[in-house]
């Protein structure tokens, strides 16, 4: 890799060769169009400011599930405070990573539905597998008409048997559960750490509330160590079956960091004699 | 009405020869015999009461709610013909959440009542539709505070204090009147709405009823329009029957003389 603050990141070109400048310039624009004036401005085909990972895990009482509060504008941390997971409803929280302009439009989607969900000022009917099954819609719907918003979901929460419900949801509208769930680069490096705790449904009976919670914040560390575009203030939320209650703090430190290594590493930005 | 069969009746959007409009006015005699419905602005918010008649034995009690909400901050009850408000309610909602879309914060009472008083007076002007069968009243929280208003059939709206609709509407603007509006406390305008609505029920006894309460506070439901919980509406039901076996006698003439006037 080559180090040179003008040149950094990219392959070496005694290595590789001179370095083709198509490849960062890569756009997803068709191509059929001559050049790129001739064709509208599509603003929303790419994500601009972005929120980095959100995991959750499955332990024998509930969820935990956590997302820091950065929004990144490429590699400039441009807000510092932003929290991604949002509570709807009673019962269900919803943490989402992706373009962060689109995850104010689902939020005010989710408002909406909270608001038409009350009108029979009865008890609330939102439950998270309703919510999942929405948000799925509004994805597929979106990439359908190729304008996805960009974004990757998970929600949490309690379905309509007051069981805990897990869910992730991307922007082409494909959903799956887990044990443990992940977007963005924490499919890199949370899933690994938190599939060492819970591989499979019988495990989750395995994990206390205590373990579940260090391990993720075990994997807010090793993701703020490692996820450039992550930082060390994160939404941290408790789902629990049997007090049936959703807790959500926010502005949680990343603790018990080790940094001694840094003062060891050259060769990044200037280049060191 | 002396015009009658003169076929100035017949049509909206027609004055008669001494400058009235009479499908309005008819509108307005739909209203006057339906159930009693009020609204009280209190100091920290609004409450709405309505009296439901029993038309069936049949009807599942506790069900068949008339209070509703436009919004979250927003509650309406209403006299007339109940599927004229059911649209109008769904006017007012889609109101809400136009505005909501596009200015992203939630609409203000005054901006939502000019909104439905335009479309009320709308349904006054053509030949193809007829006048809304109801009076509304509208009320909330907003950043400004509370406001409560009622629209009549024919799109005027005025704001309230208190206010009354429906077939015992004099004898309850009498009671409402006797109160220190708008100083009293929301927990004490949920009694006093349900002291009334017991009240003016009165003069309608052969038919059974019930009550119900919603309310929108600052304090007591931080702003949003819920139904009033279950221990405070048990509190102002047995309130307003102490009430009336309190000043039986002096409150049953009373309200006669109100309705003759």
């Amino acid at each position: 890799m080559n180090h040179d603050p003008f040149h950094w990141g990219r392959p070496s070109t005694k290595t590789y060769g001179e370095y083709n400048y198509l490849i960062s310039n890569a756009s997803n624009v068709d191509r059929s169009v001559k050049s790129n004036s001739e064709f509208p401005k599509m603003h929303t085909q790419q994500p601009m400011i972005t929120g980095t990972s959100v995991i959750a895990i499955k332990y024998k009482d509930g969820i935990i599930m956590a997302a820091d509060h950065m929004g990144s504008y490429g590699s400039l941390m441009k807000l510092e405070d932003l929290k991604r997971i949002i509570q709807v409803g009673d019962d269900a929280v919803v943490g989402i990573s992706g373009d962060i302009s689109d995850f104010q439009y689902l939020e005010r989607l989710l408002d909406d539905l909270q608001i038409e969900d009350a009108y029979d000022m009865d008890q609330e009917h939102l439950k998270a597998n309703h919510l999942s099954e929405y948000l799925t819609r509004v994805m597929y719907n979106r990439r359908t008409k190729m304008n996805p918003l960009w974004n990757a979901i998970i929600v949490a929460g309690f379905d309509d048997k007051d069981e805990p419900y897990l869910k992730h949801i991307d922007l082409l509208g494909v959903s799956y559960t887990s044990p443990t769930l992940a977007t963005g680069f924490g499919n890199h490096l949370a899933i690994p750490l938190l599939r060492k705790k819970v591989e499979t449904e019988d495990d989750v009976k395995k994990l206390s509330k205590e373990d579940a919670i260090q391990t993720i914040k075990d994997c807010m560390k090793v993701l703020f160590y490692r996820d450039a575009r992550s930082w060390n203030k994160y939404s941290l939320c408790v789902i629990e079956k049997s007090t049936k209650s959703i807790s959500l703090e926010h502005e949680v430190q990343v603790e018990n960091m080790k940094w001694d290594f840094a003062q060891h590493i050259t060769g990044y930005g200037v280049p060191q004699l | 009405m002396t015009s009658i069969g003169t076929g100035y009746d017949l049509s909206n959007s027609v004055f008669s020869p001494d400058g009235r409009n009479f499908q309005v006015e008819y509108a307005s005699k739909a209203v006057e015999n339906s159930g009693t419905s009020l609204g009280i602005k209190c100091n920290d918010g609004v409450v709405f009461a309505t009296e439901k008649i029993i038309t069936s034995k049949l009807l599942a009690p506790g069900k068949n709610k008339r209070i509703q909400s436009i919004d979250r901050h927003v509650g309406v009850v209403y006299s007339g013909l109940i599927p004229d408000g059911r649209h109008f309610v769904n006017r007012g909602r889609d109101e809400a959440q136009s505005f909501k879309s596009i200015y992203k914060e939630p609409i203000g009472l005054e901006g939502l009542i000019s909104k439905l008083g335009y479309y009320v007076q709308a349904y006054t002007c053509y030949n193809s539709v007829r006048p809304f069968g109801i009076n509304a009243i509208v009320g909330g929280v907003d950043e400004t505070g509370p406001h409560l208003y009622m629209v009549e059939p024919s799109g005027v709206y005025w704001g309230y204090q208190g206010t009354a609709t429906g077939k015992g509407r004099q004898a309850a603007k009498a009671e409402l009147e006797k109160l220190d509006l708008p100083n009293i406390s929301a927990r004490d305008a949920v009694k006093e709405a349900a002291r009334i609505i017991h009240l003016v029920h009165e003069d309608n006894k052969d038919k059974d009823y019930e009550l119900e309460i919603t309310w929108v506070s600052t304090s007591e439901t931080d702003g949003i329009h819920k139904v009033v919980p279950a221990d405070l509406f048990a509190e102002a039901k047995k309130y307003a029957e102490e009430a009336e076996a309190g000043s039986d006698s002096d409150s049953d003439s009373d309200s006669d003389e109100e309705m003759e006037s």
